[in-house]
């Protein structure tokens, strides 16, 4: 059992939740993400990792809730547990592996959309302690809906982008990288993580900039340790498992279109389930077995 | 005198009525039918069927007990040779061990020693001796990596011993391939599973499961920093083979993995439980192995038409006989000779079909099969809207790729001699992730020559 020890709501639906989690704690690296388990009857599900501290044993989770499996994971509150907390899973971000000299002499653009924000931070935490100059772009559809500003603010320069322009650049985070590459900015590498939509467009703009792009793509898993393949995506024309061989992946070579079809393999069955709990919800009982 | 009867039949569920559930298909003898088989038993002066038992259990023995009513005996006569009868009873290929070598199989019926050891195992998981088996600490620690068949006898032989057992799963129950790979209709996990690993805690190991070796721990932290004297790894075959072929990546194509473990690990059969499953209206098999089998029959039990497609003939199927009877019987459609080069798609990206090629046998390959060769012109498809890939396992890099100075094969198996012992001091292997895919009584019978390898070593470290 791994024990909520904090939890708060940073934008509608958005949960951040600190887990007792030592082991994890201690192992993880930016990068990495687990995969987290409810109750006895829940789903795995991979979540990347937001925040750790190895010293005091707590890894940060942030869930955006839109189906069964990640409601009950906010529905949980503090002094409740997970179940389940596996991790840290997957490889770390490449970076991490190399020397600190060769990485202070480049500039980092990080864009994170939406939640994807969350497993922004712990990269760019990681790097601005080394003393490597990153910046970020956080976009979001409205204000109310960006999450780690004030975080990502102490650790990196920050822009931010909103689809209504309600706060910061108004438009999408494409139109905002184009706008500070024109502008002059120089990077030398750019980290893209978000919905998969995202990272495509954000990929194919950086293309046109020849700008080396890494994403961490978000597939659906059901063990993260490599064993069912369910987390398949075809990168340089080769199958490869998200869970051991990603998440991270060079965006150039990622067939973006083939991983958001994968994505949707369940979401009919998916639907059906949130529709069976609403149900459940309001009290309903079913008597001829529809719900089974 | 044995006597001369034919072979006493095992009670099983309808099969239209088990083709619709995930009870276990076989109920088992009962003490009647089990001492009438027994007394089949010749109890051979030189029984071949103990030379053919991959850990030599001496079964004419344990038969005569089961005759006379002696199922304490029995079960300990058993137990100096495995840990788990009742698994075993259930899932190895008898007929290509004890029960194919038995003399009575030459002119008849041979002795079914594998529902014997079934009933042995599960009377003594109902019935046996569970006091305090504890033994006295012998002030070591082990760490074991996997809960599978080979962690289990490893973990059990060295609690036994007095050691200090830790064992570390990467999934969130323990039991490896017997939880997410077989499916309950085989091999029942509360009943017989659960219990099986329950008698190891009364020994005194323990289990941490979410904790996934080479990323959570390594062997060198193991060893290193949480003082193990010694590590076994026992992580098993892992890693799912696809074809390579033109629309594997389709939506409704998976690994046999993936499917068995949503069904077995995750229940997704049972509306309790929150994650989905899809088997659509018709799941065609590629393979001829058990889990091949095991898929088949899970898609039917899912209310699919299911077919398998296996590109050699009948007689080379590698799954035991009494699956591929159980799923004959339950309606799978058997295409022998058949081999898939392309999974066609609708233009949303769903499999539609599976094209096919047919297939001839050739020559003997270097395994002694005679090797399927494609017959010219015979391309044909079969409609389908899953495609499960049977293909066979690999293993999981990631212990290998974590533990330095730890050799490995070209196949990506651990390289240990036959007591396990690797080429790193104090690390063990055994099972599937030195082997490759095998079965849980060869695993097994490795985890105990492991663990007496293990007490070897750190006794003679002091």
């Amino acid at each position: 059992m791994y024990k909520i020890l904090y939890k708060r709501e940073l934008a509608m639906g958005i949960w951040e939740m600190r887990i007792e989690a030592p082991r994890v704690a201690r192992a993880a690296l930016p990068g990495q993400f687990v995969i987290v388990r409810a109750d006895e009857h829940g789903e795995r599900i991979p979540l990347t990792i937001a925040d750790y501290d190895s010293e005091e044993g707590w890894v940060t989770i942030v869930t955006q809730a839109i189906g069964v499996s990640t409601r009950k994971v906010v529905a949980l509150e503090e002094g409740e547990s997970l179940i389940d907390f596996a991790g840290p899973l997957g490889r770390p971000s490449d970076f991490v592996k190399e020397p600190i000299e060769e990485l202070r002499k480049r500039r980092f653009l990080f864009v994170a959309g939406g939640v994807g924000t969350a497993p922004v931070y712990p990269q760019v935490k990681w790097l601005s302690e080394r003393g490597v100059e990153c910046e970020v772009i956080i976009g979001a559809k409205t204000k109310d809906m960006l999450i780690f500003t004030e975080r990502m603010s102490a650790v990196a320069k920050v822009h931010i982008a909103t689809d209504d322009g309600s706060a910061g650049f108004k438009g999408m985070v494409t139109a905002l990288i184009r706008e500070l590459i024109d502008g002059g900015a120089k990077y030398d590498e750019a980290v893209a993580i978000g919905p998969m939509i995202m990272m495509k467009f954000v990929t194919l703009t950086t293309r046109e900039y020849n700008l080396k792009t890494t994403v961490s793509l978000n597939a659906l898993m059901v063990d993260g340790t490599g064993m069912c393949g369910a987390c398949r995506v075809t990168v340089g024309g080769r199958t490869r498992f998200t869970c051991v061989d990603g998440p991270e992946f060079d965006a150039f070579e990622v067939d973006f279109d083939e991983a958001m079809r994968r994505q949707g393999m369940y979401r009919s069955l998916e639907e059906r389930a949130n529709a069976i709990a609403a149900e459940r919800a309001a009290g309903h009982k079913c008597r001829v077995g529809l719900d089974k | 005198m044995a006597n001369k009867i034919a072979r006493v039949a095992c009670r099983e569920q309808d099969p239209k009525v088990r083709a619709t559930n995930f009870e276990e298909v076989c109920y088992g003898y009962n003490l009647e039918e089990a001492q009438l088989e027994a007394s089949r038993c010749l109890n051979c002066k030189n029984p071949r069927c103990v030379a053919q038992c991959p850990v030599s259990i001496s079964i004419p023995e344990f038969i005569g007990h089961v005759l006379k009513g002696e199922l304490q005996a029995a079960a300990d006569t058993i137990a100096r040779d495995s840990s788990l009868p009742s698994v075993c009873g259930r899932v190895c290929p008898q007929e290509s061990q004890c029960e194919g070598a038995c003399i009575l199989g030459i002119k008849g019926e041979p002795v079914a020693i594998g529902k014997l050891e079934r009933f042995v195992g599960d009377w003594k998981i109902e019935h046996g001796r569970t006091d305090d088996q504890r033994p006295t600490p012998n002030g070591h620690r082990v760490a074991i990596i996997g809960s599978g068949p080979s962690g289990l006898a490893c973990a059990g032989d060295l609690a036994k011993l007095g050691y200090e057992v830790r064992v570390f799963e990467a999934l969130h129950k323990v039991g490896g391939v017997l939880v997410y790979g077989i499916p309950e209709f085989r091999l029942p996990k509360e009943r017989i599973v659960a219990r099986e690993i329950d008698s190891l805690r009364r020994l005194g190991v323990v289990f941490e499961t979410d904790t996934i070796a080479g990323r959570t721990v390594t062997v060198d932290s193991l060893l290193d920093e949480e003082g193990y004297d010694a590590v076994f790894i026992g992580s098993g075959a892992g890693l799912p083979r696809f074809m390579g072929i033109d629309g594997e990546n389709l939506n409704g194509v998976v690994s046999a993995n993936e499917f068995l473990t949503r069904a077995n690990l995750m229940h997704a059969y049972d509306g309790e439980y929150d994650t989905p499953i899809y088997a659509g209206s018709r799941a065609v098999v590629v393979g001829g192995g058990n889990v091949a089998m095991d898929a088949v029959r899970t898609a039917k039990r899912l209310g699919a038409e299911a077919t398998i497609v296996y590109r050699r003939s009948e007689v080379e199927l590698p799954a035991r006989v009494e699956e591929v009877h159980h799923a004959k019987e339950e309606g799978i459609e058997f295409r022998m000779l058949t081999n898939p080069i392309e999974v066609l798609g609708t233009d949303k990206g769903w499999v539609r079909a599976v094209r096919c090629v047919e297939m001839e046998l050739g020559e003997p390959d270097e395994s002694g099969r005679r090797s399927p060769v494609v017959k010219e012109d015979s391309e044909f498809e079969i409609e389908c809207d899953v495609v499960i890939m049977a293909l066979g396992t690999s293993p999981n890099p990631l212990i290998a790729a974590t533990t330095e100075g730890l050799e490995t094969n070209r196949r990506g198996c651990i390289v240990a001699d036959d007591e396990g012992r690797t080429s790193r001091e104090g690390v063990f292997a055994g099972g599937d992730i030195v082997t490759g895919a095998a079965t849980v009584i060869l695993a097994m019978g490795a985890g105990r020559r492991a663990a007496k390898a293990i007490d070897y070593y750190v006794k003679a470290k002091k």
